[in-house]
């Protein structure tokens, strides 16, 4: 049976909810947090700053990862920056506009409180990664530079170079790390999470594979945290890193977890196109490089000219076009889509066909070579080591690529889940991005959730809650062990003809080409015959080479496909059902000059998925989303 | 695809070993039809499932972004750490950068420090644990003070940031003939040695880095610079002369005379 999901949404107005519901919040004695224990999965920017700040306040925290190193979470790449409302730059930033616009860039699919309140905390944020030693950029006068980022027109985005992640990653890292020093985190690496336990209704634990040695260990504590990370690997080629995985998630999914808005996904503009057969993952080009090149296509179709060949006269700048007043600056889904259009067209170049310019040209002519070398020499470095080409010399060739995922476990606003006691933070959880992300705001987001929302919340639930010691020898540990080893030996012994990358990439081509940029009913349908195929033939004739009491990277690897094959079905049957275009969701039916169309009327709502078992369809629940503060309107960048 | 895409076959000597305890052995491999687009592990990728069609065990490297900021690949090449190209890990390596016939050995990196886990891959968690002796500042969530009060002038902030770019690959200490960890550690000394957020700390995190250092079982430093000249992001030595002079001045000096002048 559907249900309505209560978000839980403190009473207020916006800008008060957060202040006066940490002071209705309780609290737990000093003495008495040392008595309490958080399991933290996952170490990117979320769990590292989670598992810090409630090693800080003195709860025993065990951290997880699949990673050798906390330091190589997937947030070690993010480029481009990270918001904040701090309103240095005196151009008419505030709180409130960080918050109407990430609203309006969801495309009203998030809930305005959440949203609100992460625009309250992005400014803490920048203080507390200072403070740990986070290089960010600096200007002359030792003050921090900002700069615009991703269609927002005000300049909020803080950075580290090209390399905004990694520093942040490293600050939150080395605060955890300080932890461990301490004795307030223990931390466990190479190992991956591949069920969630639950006693008397309440998260308790988690069963982990130590990578390493192939031992399945069973680990408890009070609460679970769940900072996994996203799931765009379910189209094989992302801007990922390869070990991203929804397993963790999904798992807890498994077990009673919603899931919200898989649908939602992000297709970034720029990223180096697709190149041959043998390709493992797509290099993302910052967003940032939009605030100096000019995106173009040749106008006549199927022009195989030297791009430097074509006259100005010839050239389609088709988002200052179309789109006069954002131009080339114009939002991701929007400029992505595009992209798409041009190609579609006949008009995209590059041996595929699919790929547009991105042209420096003219800004070279205008600011010379060594300040474009200044501001984006890493990535105009790492695009000639990939493709071989120099774009100081001829323009780069991009296309869109998955690179985020909105969608994810649900949660209330405390950031829990509907399953009591499990908490999810960072990219795994759907909460503040609506349909659409607007760019350097996952950073903000991972940071806000563990530095400043979870410390807080994650003690309320603990103070309000009787929790009765469990023990690792409790029947429902020894249940999850089971089927974890159970599966792993059925894996193992398919013995098939297919490896495990032939399946997934199989499964990524039928998701980007059904369930990727554009999506109709028709497409959908065919995607839901085929998966599950692909799915049955994967149970019956994958290989798995190896033994599963070593270290073993492609049972890790067959694990991870076997749960994105459930995942890319449940992606389907939501987009089906949206059927309205919004934000990263692009129904073809839905659409009015070739821009998203909502449909407010029906589809106000976050869809969230309940897992029924593997041979019934899952349940569609609804929670409401009300826009009290930023009328609902039709999004244009027109 | 670039106007110069070409396929080439190359010869692949690999250091096989299944496990930590197991005794290991070069092996031969063929790579076949390789195009010069690819990138080194992608070459490897097609290399496993010919291994895996075939029953073989695949070969094990670390790898994760490929896009050469994580640190997680690594291993030697004909005996250079990420291979030929300068400034440049292994995930980042096309195969461009060689040529038909070519016979490459490959090999996980050599250090004490570093226990081999399996094939290519080694463990470099020692990495970590010196880190946790001190490469942080003590600054809990939640006490900050607005980020602009702090004054930082953009040589600094770049200087800093050039040091703190390390991935914790291990490549420097791999290509180092005592297997020392100096340019590792001196990276993230003079990271928080030249803000102004480090100084509090700065004297007892060169001495409990540096002891940790020892401790792990990483060479001393005999100031070749192989280290530097294999590092893909170019980490210079001038920090290994930074954390000198800090483990000096914190010898000296008595436990409250720290100094907070600005470094180099
Ligand atoms: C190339 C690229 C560039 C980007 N640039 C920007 C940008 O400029 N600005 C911006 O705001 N955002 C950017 N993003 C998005 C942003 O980087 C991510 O959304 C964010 O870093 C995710 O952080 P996280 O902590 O949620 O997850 P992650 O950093 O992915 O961490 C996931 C963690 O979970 C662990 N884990 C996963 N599964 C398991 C399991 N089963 N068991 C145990 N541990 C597990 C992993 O080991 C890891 O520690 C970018 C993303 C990409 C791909
Ligand atoms: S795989 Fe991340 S640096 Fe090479």
């Amino acid at each position: 049976m559907s249900k309505i999901l209560d978000g839980k949404i403190p009473d207020g107005s916006i800008d008060k909810k957060w202040t006066d519901h940490k002071f209705k919040m309780k609290l737990v004695n000093p003495a008495n947090k040392r008595k309490h224990s958080v399991i933290v999965v996952g170490t990117g920017l979320a769990g590292a700053s989670a598992a810090a700040s409630l090693g800080e306040l003195g709860y025993r925290v065990k951290a997880f990862c699949v990673h050798e190193s906390p330091r190589r979470a997937h947030s070690v790449a993010a480029q481009g920056g990270i918001n904040a409302a701090k309103n240095y730059q005196n151009d008419g930033d505030s709180v409130y506009r960080l918050f109407y616009d990430t609203v309006k860039g969801g495309d009203f699919r998030a809930r305005e409180a959440n949203v609100h309140r992460l625009a309250e905390i992005s400014v803490n944020i920048i203080d507390q990664a200072v403070a740990s030693g986070v290089p960010l950029a600096r200007d002359y006068g030792g003050l921090l530079d900002n700069r615009s980022f991703g269609g927002a027109q005000v300049s909020r985005t803080f950075y580290a170079r090209g390399q905004t992640g990694q520093q942040l990653l490293l600050g939150a890292y080395s605060s955890m790390m300080r932890q461990v020093d301490l004795g307030n985190v223990q931390l466990n690496y190479r190992r991956e999470m591949l069920d969630l336990v639950i006693v008397d209704g309440r998260a308790r634990g988690i069963i982990v594979r130590n990578l390493l040695t192939g031992e399945i260990e069973a680990h408890e504590a009070d609460v679970v945290i769940l900072a996994s990370g996203g799931y765009s690997n379910v189209f094989y080629l992302s801007t990922n890193a390869m070990a991203c995985a929804v397993t963790a998630a999904w798992k807890a999914h498994k077990k009673g977890a919603y899931f919200a808005n898989p649908c939602y996904t992000q297709i970034h503009p720029t990223c180096i196109p697709v190149h041959g057969e043998n390709q493992s993952k797509l290099t993302l080009m910052s967003e940032s490089l939009r605030n100096d090149g000019r995106v173009w296509v040749p106008k006549l179709k199927d022009d195989k000219r030297h791009p430097s060949d074509i006259p100005d006269a010839e050239r389609d700048y088709y988002l200052e076009r179309v789109y006069p007043s954002f131009g080339n600056l114009a939002p991701r889904d929007v400029a992505s889509r595009q992209a798409k259009y041009r190609c579609d067209e006949g008009r995209g170049v590059g041996e595929s066909g699919k790929a547009v310019y991105l042209d420096f040209r003219d800004a070279i002519g205008r600011l010379g070579e060594s300040k474009i070398s200044e501001r984006y020499g890493n990535l105009f470095q790492m695009y000639e080591k990939i493709t071989g080409e120099n774009p100081y010399k001829q323009p780069m060739r991009i296309y869109p690529a998955p690179h985020y995922t909105m969608g994810g476990l649900w949660v209330d606003y405390n950031l829990e889940s509907n399953i009591p006691g499990l908490f999810v933070a960072g990219e795994a959880n759907f909460s503040d991005h609506g349909a659409n992300r607007l760019g350097a705001s996952a950073l903000m987001q991972g940071l806000g959730d563990g530095y400043f929302v979870l410390p807080y919340t994650v003690g309320n639930y603990i103070a309000n809650t009787k929790l009765e010691k469990v023990e690792k020898t409790h029947d429902e540990f020894k249940r999850a062990q089971e089927t974890v080893k159970s599966e792993i030996t059925k894996l193992m012994n398919i013995r098939g003809n297919r490896t495990v990358e032939s399946f997934h990439k199989e499964l990524g081509h039928i998701m980007w080409e059904y369930c990727g940029m554009g999506r109709n009913e028709a497409g959908l349908k065919r995607a839901l015959e085929l998966i599950p195929k692909l799915r049955e033939e994967f149970w019956q004739n994958v290989r798995v080479p190896g033994e599963s009491n070593y270290l073993n990277p492609e049972l890790e690897k067959a694990g991870r496909v076997a749960d994105f094959l459930e995942l890319g079905e449940l992606m389907c049957r939501d987009a089906l059902e949206r059927k309205e275009s919004c934000g990263g969701h692009f129904r073809e039916e839905y659409q009015e000059d070739g821009e998203a169309k909502r449909d407010d009327e029906n589809f106000s709502h976050v869809a969230a998925w309940e897992w029924t078992g593997a041979n019934s369809p899952p349940v569609r629940h609804k929670e409401e989303l009300k826009f009290e503060n930023v009328k609902l309107a039709t999004r244009s960048y027109k | 695809m670039s106007e110069l895409t070409k396929k080439i076959n190359l010869i692949l000597k690999v250091w096989r070993q299944k496990g930590p305890k197991d005794v290991g052995s070069f092996k031969e491999y063929e790579a076949k039809g390789v195009s010069t687009d690819a990138s080194f592990l992608e070459m490897l990728d097609a290399v496993n499932e010919e291994l895996i069609s075939k029953g073989d065990d695949p070969i094990a490297f670390d790898h994760d972004c490929r896009e050469g900021i994580c640190g997680s690949c690594g291993f030697m090449i004909d005996g250079e750490a990420h291979g030929p190209q300068k400034s440049t890990t292994v995930c980042q390596l096309h195969m461009r950068a060689f040529k038909e016939g070519d016979v490459l050995t490959l090999e996980p990196w050599r250090a004490s420090a570093f226990p081999i886990i399996k094939d290519l891959m080694a463990d470099r968690s020692a990495m970590d644990r010196i880190i946790m002796a001190g490469g942080y500042i003590s600054a809990n969530t939640g006490g900050a003070r607005d980020a602009n009060s702090i004054l930082i002038s953009k040589n600094d902030a770049d200087q800093a940031f050039n040091a703190a770019t390390c991935i914790g690959c291990g490549a420097c200490v791999a290509s180092c003939k005592n297997a020392a960890a100096m340019l590792f550690t001196a990276a993230k000394v003079s990271h928080l040695a030249l803000l102004p957020q480090g100084q509090i700390e700065r004297k007892t995190r060169a001495e409990r880095m540096v002891a940790q250092m020892d401790a792990e079982g990483f060479g001393a430093c005999t100031s070749t610079g192989s280290c530097s000249a294999s590092c893909p992001k170019d980490i210079s030595l001038v920090n290994i002369a930074q954390m000198n002079r800090e483990f000096l001045k914190a010898k000296v000096f008595k436990e409250d005379q720290v100094d907070v002048g600005g470094g180099f």
